[in-house]
């Protein structure tokens, strides 16, 4: 899609990025030691701290990726939410009070209190590295996706601004700045949201979008044996065809463009979207260069149904009846295909009407029900699992523990983040199913959902929705890269090489490694342009929940655990999940190849990696029984 | 450099008290939540029954995990706090005794 800048989303962004950079520079001016660069000096009230979690834990996988997930996948993209807020169950009546005791500026340090272990500081210094930057990535992903309308510039020039002001933010004043930005976007994020919710239902579900809805045409096709001869409707010509497993697909000509349709078996020839790759270089989108913008956006209502009976509109709506109307009704999505044709390789959106019933429960991406295999279901599990068990093992959110003064504290503000990412969670359902039922969809960026949500409400609710969003990434990699510099400075460089260091120059190599993380997140942001950002961060969560959630178990729970058994259950995690990542479908997908000649068939590896973790912890303990008596 | 939190607190006579009432909470809650990837994995046509308000199983129970969580973790932040305040009295009116 062709998205136009203007002058007021510029505007508001750049409000955004002087006052988080104002922010930096007055803290920068308080912050000098070690404590105060790491843990804001423990001296974050709860209420900023609670607010800020939320903010921190609140990213662009939240906000656009489950948004996104849930514009193009319906129930499933919520799955995400549930998980991720069930996660912080975990987080507050096991491991906020005890990693708050035990800590002193990273997880490394919780782990390592009882054994002062070289082993437990080189693990779980690299694990929080390494989740971190796999956290790192699809926000880098999701601000890139952000700047294209915001501000009309190319991806990578976006997650290279992002990069840029967040290494100045980390660099400048560390966890202190990190906190009142992730405090003031978290605060952002909810109260507009909020409003967009209440926009959306106020004005309900309409058939009739507005009239700058492209109208997506129906033609008769009639047959001669298995192919299509001809169209009846004037000034089609047909000019190529394929048949495969999604069906048969038909490109017709009309005023010189070439433009893909869908044959169904009732002979109705359907418009959808395509992008063709052509032989010579040029993309053309529906036919036609993109300037042409006839690369439309989608996502419309079929049919509207209230007690039983069809409508073309329902005016205002409370929430439960916002979501029992969607469940009665039927919804136009726009399903993605690829083949090629004559060397070229099309991507095509296909109309695929869509029962409510269907939409409002999982299965759409997560296959448990029609067409599901036990592995499909595997996956779903190993999902879930991850969810639940990754976030109390995030090493950005653990360090916020450090933050406040007391383990009551560090209970007190979890509880205020699960009350305040608990309600953003619920109002991703409606985002989600307003931007699939408002024609606002741009297929080639499930990401940008939300913010072309807020668009259909008008310019000005658009430009701080996207302005709100830039936030988000900006808060959360601000967290990440303090955990990532953190793990470098303290637990690698000053604990594990013992490497002898004043308090002023392990502040300068915690910045050092800020820079160094920063500028590598630019990298792989650029690089993984274009996948959904929640199923990006899923696997910073099996990471987190394979390589550092057992050993934080056992720790705390199981009296034999020993330094050896920690160090190789967070090994054996870490890297059992990164091998099934790397060898999953998606990522050969990524790779150029078929997605079935993946090595490992699962997409989510924590059904087996965090049990495996486990597994070793437990062995390799008990095998070192005696040295620890000794 | 000395290995210590980054902001001290101190002594916590209610923890143990507080982990027993954490685990048990947690131990619940799981329960609930592995209810929801059971039903999902071994009968998902029951996530379609309308249960209330005209909203099905899947968003009924997707929307009770979330504000299960939230209600119990206030509960449980009262349990705990209420201990914590007996606990510390006990200690002052210890002390005064002594």
């Amino acid at each position: 899609m062709i998205y136009n800048a203007s002058i007021l989303p510029i505007l508001l962004f750049l409000t955004i990025v002087i006052s988080v950079l104002t922010i930096s520079i007055l803290s920068a001016r308080k912050t000098s030691s070690v404590k105060g660069y790491f843990a804001a000096g423990g001296t974050i009230p709860w209420t900023v701290n609670g607010i800020a979690f939320a903010g921190d834990y609140l990213s662009a996988a939240s906000f656009l990726g489950i948004c996104g997930m849930i514009a193009f996948s319906g129930y499933d993209g919520f799955l995400y939410s549930i998980g991720y807020l069930a996660g912080w169950v975990m987080a507050l009546f096991v491991v906020a009070e005890p990693m708050k005791k035990l800590g002193k500026y990273t997880f490394t340090d919780a782990l390592d209190s009882k054994f002062n272990s070289p082993a437990i500081q080189l693990m779980a210094g690299i694990s929080t590295l390494l989740v971190s930057i796999f956290y790192l990535i699809p926000q880098m992903v999701g601000a890139g996706a952000l700047v294209t309308p915001l501000l009309g510039l190319p991806h990578y020039i976006g997650v290279i601004m992002v990069g840029s002001i967040v290494i100045f933010i980390v660099a400048t004043a560390g966890m202190k700045s990190t906190t009142y930005v992730q405090f003031i976007k978290g605060a952002l994020l909810i109260v507009f949201s909020t409003i967009l919710v209440g926009m959306l239902l106020n004005k309900g579900l309409n058939k009739d979008i507005s009239d700058d809805y492209h109208e997506f045409i129906e033609l008769t096709a009639v047959m001669d044996g298995e192919s299509v001869s001809e169209i009846k409707e004037d000034g089609y010509e047909i000019t190529g065809e394929v048949t495969d497993s999604k069906g048969y697909f038909i490109r017709l000509e009309k005023d010189g463009y070439n433009n893909w349709w869908k044959v169904s078996d009732d002979l109705r020839v359907t418009e959808a979207l395509s992008i063709v790759d052509s032989i010579d270089g040029i993309k053309l989108y529906n036919g036609a260069p993109i300037e042409e913008e006839r690369f439309y956006p989608v996502g419309h209502m079929e049919k509207i149904i209230v007690d039983g009976k069809e409508v073309e509109a329902t005016g205002a709506l409370n929430p439960f009846s916002y979501l029992s109307t969607i469940e009665s009704s039927s919804v136009i999505r726009f399903v993605k295909h690829g083949f090629d044709f004559n060397g070229e390789h099309v991507s095509i959106w296909y109309q695929k009407s869509t029962p409510g019933s269907e939409i409002m429960r999982p299965g759409l991406k997560f296959k448990v029900d029609k067409g599901s295999t036990p592995l499909s279901k595997l996956n779903f599990v190993s999902l879930m699992l991850a969810l639940f068990f990754g976030t109390s093992a995030l090493p950005h959110v653990l360090i916020r523990y450090y933050t406040v003064p007391s383990p009551r504290d560090a209970r007190k503000s979890t509880i205020l983040a699960i009350i305040a990412i608990g309600f953003f969670y619920i109002l991703t359902l409606f985002i989600g199913l307003g931007a699939m039922t408002s024609g606002v969809l741009d297929v080639e960026s499930s990401n940008m959902a939300a913010p072309l949500l807020a668009k259909a409400f008008g310019s000005v609710l658009f430009s701080i929705i996207s302005a709100i969003a830039f936030a988000t990434v900006l808060g959360t990699v601000s967290g990440l890269i303090v955990a990532a510099s953190g793990a470098v400075a303290h637990d690698l460089v000053d604990r594990y090489f013992k490497v002898k260091m004043t308090d002023r120059k392990k502040v300068i190599i915690g910045k050092t490694a800020a820079v160094s993380v920063g500028a590598l997140a630019i990298v792989l942001g650029i690089l993984f342009k274009g996948m959904n950002v929640s199923f990006l961060v899923g696997w910073a969560f099996a990471i987190a929940a394979s390589a550092n959630f057992p050993a934080i178990i056992m720790l705390l729970f199981w009296k034999k655990t020993t330094a050896k058994g920690i160090a190789s259950s967070v090994c054996v995690g870490m890297v059992s999940a990164i091998a099934i990542i790397l060898l999953s479908p998606s990522m050969f997908e990524r790779y150029g190849l078929s997605a079935s000649q993946a090595i490992i068939p699962l997409d989510n590896p924590g059904i087996i990696s965090i049990p495996l973790s486990f597994l070793t912890l437990v062995v390799v303990s008990l095998l070192t029984q005696n040295k620890v008596k000794a | 450099m000395l290995h210590e939190p980054a902001a001290q607190s101190g002594r916590d006579p209610a923890s143990e008290f507080k982990k027993k009432v954490g685990i048990r909470m947690f131990i619940a809650y799981a329960v609930v939540y592995a209810g929801f990837i059971v039903i999902n994995t071994i009968v998902p046509k029951l996530m379609g029954k309308q249960i209330v308000l005209g909203l099905n199983l899947a968003v009924t129970y997707g929307f009770g995990l979330i504000i299960l969580a939230i209600i119990a973790g206030m509960v449980y932040n009262r349990i705990c706090s209420g201990k914590e305040d007996e606990m510390e009295k006990a200690e002052k009116n210890g002390e005064t005794d002594e």
